[in-house]
């Protein structure tokens, strides 16, 4: 063997041949006996050459290269994915190979502390949302809103899932393209002047298993969420709120005015944007829900000799014990990126949570101010993203800027098409007044 | 060991108020705030910690964990590789890990050129010409593949099938993923030698049918020896076949699914391609399919043109998104690299799995029950019962004694269709040292099956704790800390019956 294909593999010659003899063959190839010759490849795959790790190192350098982070201009790209601070402690976390290298626990013994970190994890988000229960993470922020759902539906025995325009498009494409086979059908609520209507909401909710709303939504503005939530309630439909993590600081939970669930896109909040994935979508719910929910959820118990510690509970929720009857089919999940997401709120703490979102708000307030664009929605209130009106073709607008070393925002026309000259902004904490100063000049032009 | 494993407090006990471990920019800019009724009305109780306690924190909590970087984890289907540290360096480029999603595809050419050369490259594995990365793990890449069965069959006008065949070996994933598509299941048997029984799927399979859902090799580890008689069963009936790749392992560059006769094959990174588990995620659930399904696979699709690579969204019959984005990316940048390193000889990488599986399974067969007398392929199935039926010790008390070994336990109690299962799956990474330190403490494990059987019903006695009292945790679920209603710790109890069998 060569060193390229000895360098994960542990067998020396000698350990082959001794443990071919003890099984009672010549060769492998005697192991594959049971694989039919006509299914077999009979060449060698058509891939290309074995690279040493210094070439790999090299190559994937390479390809890393031709791509412009937000870390090599100054980036005002949001829409979904957020460049927020990512401190020291998460690559902690992310490296201990105790946590990188485990499988789901369910072995508890094998397991106490990612099921102990879950368990913070879980309390962490309940503690966010306002709401009781929370599983061990989703996919993403796209489909624990299916998720959610799917839950709405068998809790309320309705098929109709009303949700608002002003939801991220991306998220409202996962459930689109989830709904034929959850039985549901989807009614939209358009936005008007940049936010929803309670009154439409009522009128669409009336025969609805839930009505989804994201607060702040895809463009940035504050919904009237507790309205949203009453109109939902009143028609018997549950209310579910997609919400930013790093808005929770200053926003009420939705736990807190009425929502039934609350999903969301955990990215922002402790992991990297790593174009687009992997990131931990984060569920809650109200304790009615929790034989409902989808996805691994960890309890606290007590062992043979009463000492505190935790396991996979409700597990006749799910696919490996309930198998057609589950309530999800989910078994990998985004532990560490969730328990990425626990080390961040852990190291923000209450303070520093509500100190990020008046740093986004203050900063976005700002750039509103320095920028002598007209808004798009004037009359709404905002977080850390805003829609501007550029005066033209707005892809042209990204292009110019980004030859003077800032991306400016992401062109709303790509999801909307009537939107041709609207460009979303978005200001984390870590960007700078000099920053906006520099926006400012690059957009004046 | 275990005295140096106390309790550690949760990060909410050992909270006290006025601590941070934060320091934010403090910009001179006007304060701003949100209207009054839409303002939160009190802080979420998040932990109040200092950084040099937070990382002393996770530092325990780690030491309380085992992955495969602490020893031999031979979970079986769930191919607990190891997992290379150049792949953790790679993914940390500022090229890749700061690289946002909706960056111009012309300023991310690097990423869409990765996410390319890996579809290219799981196509000619799978034997199957198109690839999708979107699906975010292996069930998700189930409930993908129905859909596109669904869309397929709808855009043919064939809107009578409703039902999906599944084994009866077959992960739960299968039948809950058929469930959430909004399809029947129906469920055929295991035959004598392992295989599908093909006269109980002659009887099941007909205009209705939408598909088969199969891993091959099967969670018995066996390889289905009428393979291509089962494709044909369902091709003539015009329905296709779905490949669940959990057990992929087995036979990259041996033998490919789109030559066994599988229309959509799932593949999963954090099994065959080593992505790290992450104690549960995240992991990657790709699909490889037909020319025939290519239309109907989620957008954006990633595609070459000239020197160049871009995202395709105009795929008028496709089922729409998935999950946000292209799919985890970070996950392909791993797989990527673990397949290059490689190149061809994955077979390499299959054969040694197949071969420590099949050497573990020499050493096994004479003192614990195999209910397929095969050669195997990248794991085997061993059961307890006569341990269960001559002492009184079941796999459940294997597996726990087999952690005052030092070892992991493999997967127990499934497949389902095996009494007091115990699979095991050594994966391609060991020595043979560490394959013999195993067989040698599951021998110890029959011997003390029958000279003291009580030492096995209570281990483990070197972990950090005892067996959990799962019946009570589900009872009465405490899923968060209640604060100042927590109990510091429960009451002392016997241990109750556990909830339910374990399974990948």
């Amino acid at each position: 063997m060569t060193a390229h294909q000895l360098r994960y593999l542990s067998l020396t010659d000698d350990d082959r041949d001794a443990m071919l003899a003890e099984i009672g063959v010549s060769s492998v190839e005697g192991l594959f006996a049971d694989v039919p010759a006509g299914v077999r490849l009979g060449r060698p795959l058509a891939l290309e050459p074995a690279l040493s790790e210094p070439e790999l190192a090299a190559h994937l350098a390479e390809l890393a290269a031709r791509n412009v982070p937000a870390s090599e201009e100054i980036s005002f790209l949001g829409a979904g994915m957020y460049d927020h601070y990512v401190p020291a402690v998460v690559d902690l976390v992310m490296s201990r190979g105790e946590f990188l290298t485990a499988y789901t626990p369910y072995q508890p013994e094998m397991s106490q502390g990612v099921l102990q970190a879950i368990f913070e994890y879980q309390t962490a988000i309940c503690e966010l949302t306002g709401l009781d229960v929370s599983n061990a993470s989703g996919y993403d922020g796209t489909t624990v809103a299916a998720d959610a759902c799917y839950v709405a539906r068998h809790a309320t025995g309705r098929s109709t899932v009303v949700v608002a325009e002003a939801v991220h498009p991306q998220v409202r494409q996962v459930v689109k393209t989830y709904a034929p086979g959850f039985g549901l059908e989807v009614v939209e609520v358009p936005q008007r002047g940049g936010v929803t209507d309670p009154d439409e909401v009522a009128g669409a909710a009336r025969e609805a298993a839930c009505v989804l709303f994201q607060h702040p939504n895809v463009f940035g503005c504050l919904e009237p969420a507790p309205d949203l939530a009453a109109a939902a309630n009143d028609a018997g439909a549950l209310a579910i709120a997609h919400v930013d993590p790093l808005s929770l600081g200053v926003l009420e939970a939705p736990g807190r005015y009425g929502c039934a669930m609350a999903v969301g896109e955990g990215q922002g909040a402790g992991n990297p944007l790593a174009f687009g994935g992997p990131h931990y979508g984060f569920l809650a719910a109200r304790a009615d829900l929790i034989r409902r929910m989808p996805g691994r959820i960890v309890g606290e118990t007590t062992d043979a000799d009463g000492k505190r510690g935790y396991v996979l509970t409700l597990q006749t929720r799910e696919q490996h014990i309930r198998r057609e009857k589950a309530t999800s089919n989910m078994t990998t999940n985004q532990t560490l990126l969730a328990l990425a997401g626990l080390a961040y709120l852990s190291w923000l703490g209450p303070r520093g949570l509500e100190e990020v979102g008046e740093l986004c708000l203050g900063l976005a307030e700002h750039a509103k101010s320095r920028l002598d664009l007209p808004l798009l929605f004037s009359e709404q209130a905002t977080f850390k993203e805003f829609a501007v009106r550029v005066g033209r073709n707005a892809e042209e607008v990204v292009r110019e800027a980004r030859a003077h070393g800032v991306h400016p925002g992401y062109p709303l026309r790509r999801d909307y098409p009537d939107m041709d000259d609207a460009l979303l902004v978005c200001v984390t904490e870590k960007r700078t007044t000099e920053e906006i100063d520099r926006l400012a000049e690059v957009l004046g032009r | 060991m275990t005295e140096t494993w106390g309790p550690e407090p949760l990060l909410y006990e050992k909270s006290r108020p006025g601590r941070r471990a934060s320091s934010l920019p403090s910009p001179d800019i006007a304060p701003a705030s949100v209207p009054e009724q839409l303002r939160r009305a009190r802080p979420p109780r998040l932990p109040e910690i200092s950084e040099p306690e937070l990382v002393r924190h996770f530092t325990a909590l780690a030491d309380r964990n085992f992955g495969i970087d602490t020893g031999f984890y031979p979970l079986g289907s769930c191919t607990m590789k190891h997992n290379p540290r150049i792949n953790e360096r790679l993914v940390s480029l500022p090229g890749f890990r700061d690289l946002h999603p909706h960056q111009d595809p012309g300023a991310a050419q690097g990423a869409l050129e990765l996410i390319w050369r890996l579809q290219e490259i799981l196509a000619e594995v799978a034997g199957l010409p198109a690839v999708t990365l979107q699906p975010a793990a292996g069930s998700q890449g189930e409930l993908t593949g129905l859909m596109l069965m669904r869309a397929y069959f709808e855009d043919r006008g064939e809107r009578d099938r409703d039902t999906v065949v599944t084994a009866d070996t077959a992960h739960g994933t299968n039948p809950a993923s058929v469930t959430m598509a909004g399809y029947k299941l129906a469920k055929v048997a295991t035959d004598a030698r392992g295989n599908l029984d093909l006269e109980d799927l002659r009887r099941l399979v007909d205009e209705r049918t939408v598909g088969l859902m199969l891993t091959n090799p099967s969670t018995l580890g066996l390889f289905d020896e009428h393979i291509e008689e089962v494709a044909r069963i369902f091709h003539d009936a015009g329905a296709l076949l779905y490949y669940d790749g959990a057990n992929l392992n087995a036979v990259c560059g041996i033998s490919r699914p789109g030559d066994m006769g599988f229309d959509i094959v799932h593949f999963n990174l954090h099994k065959t391609f080593s992505q790290p588990h992450g104690g549960g995620g995240p992991g990657g659930g790709p699909l490889a399919v037909t020319t025939a399904l290519e239309p109907f696979l989620p957008v954006p699709a990633v595609v070459r043109d000239g020197d160049g690579f871009w995202p395709d969204f105009d795929r008028p019959k496709s089922i729409g998104k998935v999950r946000g984005f292209y799919g985890p990316f970070g996950v392909f940048v791993r797989a990527y690299a673990y397949i290059r390193a490689y190149g061809p000889d994955l077979k390499g990488m299959s054969e040694t799995a197949v071969l420590n599986a099949n050497y573990l399974l020499a050493r096994l067969r004479d003192a614990y029950d195999l209910p397929y007398d095969r050669v195997c392929m990248h794991e085997f199935v061993l059961s307890a019962r006569n341990l269960k039926r001559e002492h009184g010790v079941s796999a459940l008390d294997v597996a726990k004694r087999l952690m005052d070994y030092g070892f992991h336990p493999p997967t127990i109690y499934f497949p389902l269709v095996v009494p007091e299962a115990l699979m095991i799956e050594p994966t391609e990474t060991e020595t043979k040292e560490t394959l013999d330190a195993f067989a040698d403490a599951m021998l110890a494990i029959v011997d003390e099956a029958a000279d003291e059987p009580e030492a096995l019903r209570s281990a483990p006695h070197v972990r950090p704790i005892t067996r959990l009292d799962e019946a009570r945790a589900a009872r009465n679920p405490v899923v968060r800390y209640g604060f100042g209603e927590h109990a510091p710790s429960g009451p002392a109890r016997r241990p109750a019956q556990i909830e339910a069998p374990k399974g990948a």
